[in-house]
């Protein structure tokens, strides 16, 4: 399986703590870009530039083990949180950041 | 305990109801009518999208029992409308979150489709009495806003991510609940792009209302000394280089996005936007002699590229791959260019008007 359209190149903030993985593959469930794989009861990084920072692994996993700074990659919701706006029509918004 | 609270029967995609414990839960069915349809296509133009909605709450898909499956999903009703279209013949219990009328993945990235939620719904629609199992089918795309295991320790409800479409359903009941690693990756196909390029073009078009006129007005009045065939002649010429760039930037860039070379959307949009350029050059070499027309066409190779480089950066929020850090990166060195070269091209349109 392969993703067709591939973003920019190392810029992803995605972290994996292999020590506390429990092998429990939920995160591989959630991930819309295959970007995770289980071998031996751990899971490992395999695609790390098809990550989109969904967040949804991190979200997913009942071990902590794994990380990642989400939000949604839009343009125009970075373009509204620069000029202070919080609501948009657009369905994403992004918390500014701490 | 949660106050109870069931969806009104009065809502026109509801057919019937199911008595329950706690009082008459509507009833949908799998076929969707001709209604559904209109108000999906009016949502994909941008009308009335954002009050797309049904009520909250539990839903009754044909004739579900005890032992009937749970299906969750966002009260938009696009999703909604999805959800019961992909299970045909099939009886089962719909237990539609406020997700606000916005999409299962959008909702979960803010967290509206979220854990808390999902376990306050799951209370206020007396769940626990109206199924003997404990099991919920959630679409893979809630993961961002959802933890399983915290779903589970505060309602006792097993959370089991689905297939990304609905339409994959069917195959995923068939098999145990094994969704295969083709319904678990996200595409994003020239269907799915061109579902898009409304909402892309409604966007651009709402500036472009206020834009367009006023630079065939600055044009027109600009030009009038070199008679009024001349003038119209060069406002309409305006109008048609803007509308280049909306076509290169909303409509081009979603439509070939995996042909056009550059990962960054921008250098996508700049690229088409280049295109556009060369294409209209054809046409107007021959004003290549005075410098009004030098400048004239100088600056439409700055303003269609800015343009629509800015048009297809801003796809990335509807494109499903792209990532925050990623979208940062690319803006850093993006919207500074857009926004000089847009500078520059202005003076140099606004020059070549005034300066003859």
């Amino acid at each position: 399986m392969m993703n067709a359209l591939v973003y920019l190149r190392d810029v992803v903030t995605l972290s994996l703590d292999q020590m506390k993985c429990v092998g429990c593959g939920t995160c591989l469930h959630v991930c819309p870009h295959a970007v995770l794989s289980l071998t031996n009861g751990k899971v490992e990084v395999t695609d790390r530039d098809a990550c989109m920072e969904c967040g949804a692994c991190a979200r997913n996993c009942p071990a902590d083990a794994l990380h990642v700074r989400s939000g949604v990659g839009c343009a125009t919701a970075v373009i509204n949180s620069m000029l202070g706006r919080k609501k948009s029509s657009c369905c994403c918004t992004i918390e500014p950041e701490s | 305990m949660a106050q109870l609270s069931l969806p009104s029967l009065d809502q026109p995609f509801v057919v019937g109801s199911i008595q329950t414990l706690f009082g008459l839960v509507p009833q949908v069915s799998s076929s969707l009518v001709w209604g559904d349809r209109l108000g999906a296509f009016k949502a994909r133009w941008g009308i009335g999208r954002m009050h797309y909605t049904v009520e909250p709450g539990l839903y009754a898909l044909g004739k579900p029992d005890h032992q009937s499956p749970i299906f969750v999903t966002a009260n938009y009703k696009m999703s909604f409308d999805k959800l019961r279209e992909a299970l045909p013949g099939r009886n089962a219990w719909i237990l539609v979150l406020d997700t606000k009328g916005i999409n299962v993945w959008c909702a979960s990235g803010k967290g509206t489709f979220g854990t808390k939620e999902l376990v306050g719904r799951i209370k206020s629609s007396g769940l626990e009495e109206i199924v003997s199992h404990r099991e919920l089918i959630l679409p893979q795309l809630s993961g961002p806003g959802v933890a399983a295991h915290l779903v589970k320790k505060l309602s006792g409800f097993k959370v089991t991510y689905g297939p990304i479409l609905a339409a994959d359903l069917p195959a995923f009941l068939n098999h145990e609940l094994k969704a295969t690693p083709e319904m678990r990756l996200k595409t994003f196909t020239i269907r799915e792009r061109m579902a898009l390029i409304p909402m892309e073009v409604v966007g651009a078009l709402k500036v472009g209302f206020i834009v367009i006129p006023v630079l065939f007005l600055l044009a027109l009045f600009g030009r009038l000394g070199g008679g009024l065939t001349s003038a119209l002649h060069h406002g309409l010429f305006s109008v048609l280089d803007l509308l280049i760039a909306i076509l290169a930037g909303a409509v081009l860039t979603p439509l070939l996005l995996p042909w056009v070379p550059g990962r960054a959307f921008s250098l996508k949009g700049f690229g088409l936007g280049l295109l556009g350029v060369a294409m209209l050059m054809i046409f107007v070499w021959n004003d290549w002699v005075t410098w009004s027309g030098r400048l004239e066409i100088l600056s439409w190779v700055f303003l269609i590229p800015a343009t629509s480089a800015y048009l297809a950066m801003n796809f990335t929020g509807a494109s499903t791959y792209t990532s925050l850090s990623g979208v940062r990166k690319e803006m850093r060195w993006a919207l500074p260019l857009q926004i000089g070269s847009g500078i520059v091209g202005m003076i140099l349109w606004l020059g070549s008007n005034f300066l003859t």
